[in-house]
C-alpha cells in the first residue's frame, strides 16, 4: 500500500477515469497548462490534451454550465472551481440546472456532474477566500454532497462521484492537500453514502466531516489518555444524503454526541445532525448534544482573530470534558 | 421546397396557433396551472430554423416559451399537452410543467426558466459533441432579454474560443417581459453584441418563414460544416403578453396592431395562396382539420390520462443506483 499527499490521490482517480473513458474530462481554472493551483491535475494537459483537460476564462457560472450540459448528453465532466468561494457564482447553474434536471424532467435526463471544490479557511486569506459552504450545498435537493478526510477517500470519492449518474458536490479542503495517508495500490470506491467509523469508541460520539475529523481524532487520543474518556470518533464524509441509521447507531451505543463543524453554526451540519438526533434516538441521550464550531462572523485576516473563529481540537476537547464534568 | 412541403410548413404554424389557442383556453379552465407563456406571432422562428436542421439528431434547447420549439423538434403533441394538463403520460411526467419540457428520445433538451440559463447548457451539448465527434449541432433559442445576462457574455467568449459547434438563435421580441429593448440594452442589434468575441453573425426577419428558413440553412451549413459558433438574429414579435398575467400595459394597441398585420402565418398563408398552392377553402379546412385534431386527439387524452401517484412525489430526485459504484 502506497503512502499517497490527498492531492496525490485527486490527481490518481482523474487519471484512472481518463484513462478507462474517453467522455471523462476536466475544467477549470489554471488546471491545464499552469498544473492545477494544489496540484490535483497536474501532468494530465501533457497526457489528455486540450479538449479534455481544459482551461477556462474566470466565467464560474457558465462553464459549470457548459459542464451540466455536456453531463446531460453524456459525457462526465470533473469541473474544478478553483476556491469554494467562487462556487457562489456558479451556483444558479448548479442549483437550478445540475441538481432539478432528473427530477424535473421526470427521470429522463441524468446529469454526472461533477464539482470539486476546495474550500474551508487555510491561512489569513480573509473574508472572501476562506468560506465554508457545506451548509449551503447540504441544503440543496438532488445534489450529491461528499467530502474526503484523507488522501484514500479523495481519490476514492472522486471515482465514485465520476461514476455515479447523479451530480456530486466534493468539498476539498485547501489545508488538507498535502497530507498523507495510505491509499490502497488497487482500485477502490469510496460510497458515496453513509458513516465511517474512524476510531471505535463506547462513551462519546464525535461526528466530523472533513478537517474537522483530524480535530475529532487529536482529541480523543487525548481524551483517553488524559481524562478516560473513549470517544468514537465518526466521518460523516457524505453530507447529502446524510446517514441517519449510521449517526443513530453510535449515538445509541455511546449516549453522548458531539458534533465538530468548521462552518458556522447556524442552518449547517451541526444543527442538521442534532436534529436527527432529535428524530432517532432521543430517548438514548444521557446528555444533550454539543456543537463545536465556528464563530458566526466573516472570517478576519488577522492571524489571532482568524484563529478565535475556527475551532480546534482544543475546544473538542473541552466540549466533551465539560459534557462528562471531568 | 415543393408544394407537398410548403402545406405541411403551413400546416404545422397552424398546428401551433391553435395548439396553444387551446392551452390558453385549458388555463383559463384551470385545467393548465402555475406560468404559461405563448408564442403567437413568433411561430415562423422555431418552425422555420428547425424545418433546416436535424431534428432528432441536433440538440435543441430553449427558455420557458417552449411549445413550439418541443413540437417542432419532434415530440408528440399528446405527451406535450399531458405535460400541460399536469399528468404521468407528460413528457416530463407531469414533474416539469410548461416551462420544463423535455425529450431526449428526439434531443429535445428542455425548456429552462432562468433567463440566460440555457447558453452554457448548449455549448455544453457542443462539448460533448466535439469530445465523441459527430455530425450533430447544437441549437439555442434565446429571446433578446437573455443578452443581458452575464451567461450570454461568457458563453459567447467559451463557444468561440473553443470552437463549439453551437447555433445561437436570438428571438428578437423588442421585450425583456415587459420592458422595451430600448430601455433596458444599449445596442438594439442584438446580432452585434456578438462581434468582440468573433462570432459570424446575421439579423433577419422572423416574420416571414421563407426569409428565415433562407438565413437558418446557411446558419445551420456553417456550423455543421465550420463546426465553430454562429449567431441569427429573428426580427419578431409576440401578439400575446409576455404570460397568462400580463396587463400589456407597456406597449400601444398600434403597435400591437402593426405586428398583426405581419402575423406569419397571414404571410406565408397569402403567399400560397397567391401561388396558387393552396386555394381559401383548402385553408379553411386545415385548419379545421387541425382543431379537430387537437380536440379530438390531444386534449382528449391529455385530459383523460391519469396524474402521477402522490406515492411517487420523491422518485426522481436521484437516479436509480446513484450511489453505485465501480
Amino acid at each position: 500500500m502506497a503512502e499517497l499527499m490527498y492531492w496525490q490521490g485527486i490527481l490518481r482517480a482523474h487519471d484512472e477515469e481518463m484513462a478507462r473513458d474517453p467522455l471523462v474530462f476536466a475544467m477549470g481554472e489554471d488546471i491545464g497548462v499552469a498544473g492545477g493551483t494544489y496540484k490535483a491535475t497536474s501532468g494530465l494537459f501533457a497526457k489528455y490534451g486540450e479538449q479534455r483537460v481544459v482551461d477556462t476564462p474566470i466565467s464560474e457560472n457558465s462553464y459549470t454550465g457548459i459542464g451540466v450540459g455536456a453531463a446531460m448528453v453524456g459525457a462526465r465532466p470533473i469541473v474544478e472551481i478553483m476556491s469554494v468561494n467562487f462556487a457562489w457564482l456558479a451556483m444558479d447553474q448548479l442549483m437550478n440546472n445540475a441538481a432539478k434536471i432528473h427530477y424535473m424532467s421526470g427521470g429522463r435526463i441524468r446529469c454526472p456532474f461533477v464539482m470539486r471544490v476546495p474550500g474551508g479557511t487555510a491561512h489569513q486569506l480573509g473574508a472572501q477566500h476562506s468560506a465554508r459552504m457545506e451548509k449551503v450545498f447540504m441544503g440543496i435537493s438532488g445534489l450529491r454532497v461528499v467530502t474526503p478526510a484523507t488522501p484514500r477517500d479523495a481519490y476514492g470519492l472522486l471515482k465514485s462521484a465520476v461514476r455515479s449518474d447523479d451530480p456530486v458536490v466534493i468539498i476539498e479542503h485547501e489545508s488538507m492537500y498535502n497530507l498523507k495517508g495510505e491509499v490502497p495500490d488497487e482500485e477502490f470506491f469510496t460510497p458515496l453514502e453513509g458513516v465511517e467509523i474512524m476510531r471505535p469508541g463506547k462513551d462519546v460520539s464525535i461526528f466530523a466531516y472533513n478537517i474537522s475529523v483530524h480535530w475529532a481524532l487529536d482529541a480523543a487520543k487525548k481524551l483517553a489518555s488524559e481524562y478516560g474518556i473513549d470517544a468514537e470518533v465518526i466521518d460523516l464524509r457524505a453530507l447529502k444524503p446524510l446517514d441517519r441509521a449510521g449517526i443513530a447507531a453510535s449515538v445509541r451505543k455511546t449516549h453522548h454526541a458531539i458534533i465538530v463543524e468548521e462552518d458556522e453554526a447556524p442552518v449547517g451540519v451541526g444543527s442538521e445532525v442534532m436534529a436527527i438526533i432529535n428524530e432517532e434516538c432521543f430517548f438514548d441521550l444521557d446528555a444533550a448534544p454539543v456543537r463545536v464550531h465556528a464563530l458566526d462572523i466573516p472570517i478576519p485576516y488577522n492571524h489571532r482573530l482568524e484563529k478565535a473563529a475556527i475551532p480546534n481540537a482544543g475546544d473538542v476537547i473541552a466540549a466533551v470534558r465539560k459534557m462528562f464534568g471531568r | 421546397m415543393d408544394a407537398t412541403d410548403q402545406k405541411r410548413l403551413l400546416r404545422e404554424m397552424l398546428f401551433a396557433r391553435r395548439f396553444e389557442e387551446r392551452c390558453a383556453e385549458a388555463y383559463h379552465e384551470r385545467q393548465i396551472g402555475g406560468f404559461l407563456h405563448l408564442y403567437p406571432g413568433e411561430e415562423a422562428c422555431a418552425i422555420g430554423v428547425l424545418e433546416k436542421a436535424q431534428t432528432g439528431s441536433d440538440y435543441v434547447v430553449t427558455g420557458y416559451r417552449d411549445h413550439i420549439h418541443a413540437l417542432k423538434s419532434g415530440m408528440d403533441p399528446k405527451a406535450l399537452m399531458a405535460e400541460l394538463f399536469g399528468k404521468e403520460a407528460g413528457c416530463s411526467k407531469g414533474r416539469g410543467g410548461s416551462m420544463h419540457l423535455f425529450d431526449p428520445d428526439v434531443h429535445f433538451m428542455g425548456g429552462y426558466a432562468l433567463v440566460g440559463g440555457p447558453f452554457p447548457l448548449a455549448a455544453g451539448f457542443a462539448k460533448a459533441i466535439q469530445l465523441r465527434g459527430g455530425q450533430e449541432i447544437s441549437i439555442c433559442f434565446l429571446g433578446d432579454g437573455a443578452n443581458n445576462q452575464g451567461t450570454f457574455h461568457e458563453t459567447m467568449n467559451m463557444a468561440s474560443l473553443w470552437n463549439l459547434p453551437v447555433l445561437f438563435i436570438c428571438e428578437n421580441n423588442l421585450y425583456g417581459i415587459g420592458t422595451a429593448i430600448e430601455r433596458s440594452t444599449v445596442e438594439i442589434n442584438q446580432y452585434k453584441r456578438v462581434a468582440p468575441y468573433g462570432i459570424e453573425a446575421a439579423q433577419c426577419d422572423g416574420q416571414d418563414i421563407d426569409i428565415v428558413m433562407t438565413h437558418a440553412e446557411k446558419a445551420v451549413n456553417y456550423v455543421r460544416e465550420q463546426r465553430k459558433p454562429y449567431f441569427l438574429e429573428l426580427m419578431t414579435y409576440r401578439l400575446r403578453g409576455h404570460s397568462m398575467s400580463d396587463s400589456g400595459a407597456y406597449r400601444s394597441k398600434e403597435e400591437v396592431e402593426e405586428w398583426a398585420q405581419r402575423d406569419p402565418i397571414g404571410i406565408y398563408k397569402r403567399r400560397l395562396v397567391e401561388a396558387g398552392v393552396v386555394t381559401e377553402d383548402e385553408f379553411h379546412a386545415m385548419d379545421k382539420a387541425v382543431q379537430d385534431e387537437i380536440e379530438n386527439e390531444v386534449v382528449r387524452y391529455a385530459s383523460e390520462c391519469p396524474e402521477p401517484r402522490v406515492e411517487d412525489v420523491a422518485r426522481y430526485v436521484y437516479t436509480e443506483g446513484g450511489n453505485n459504484h465501480g
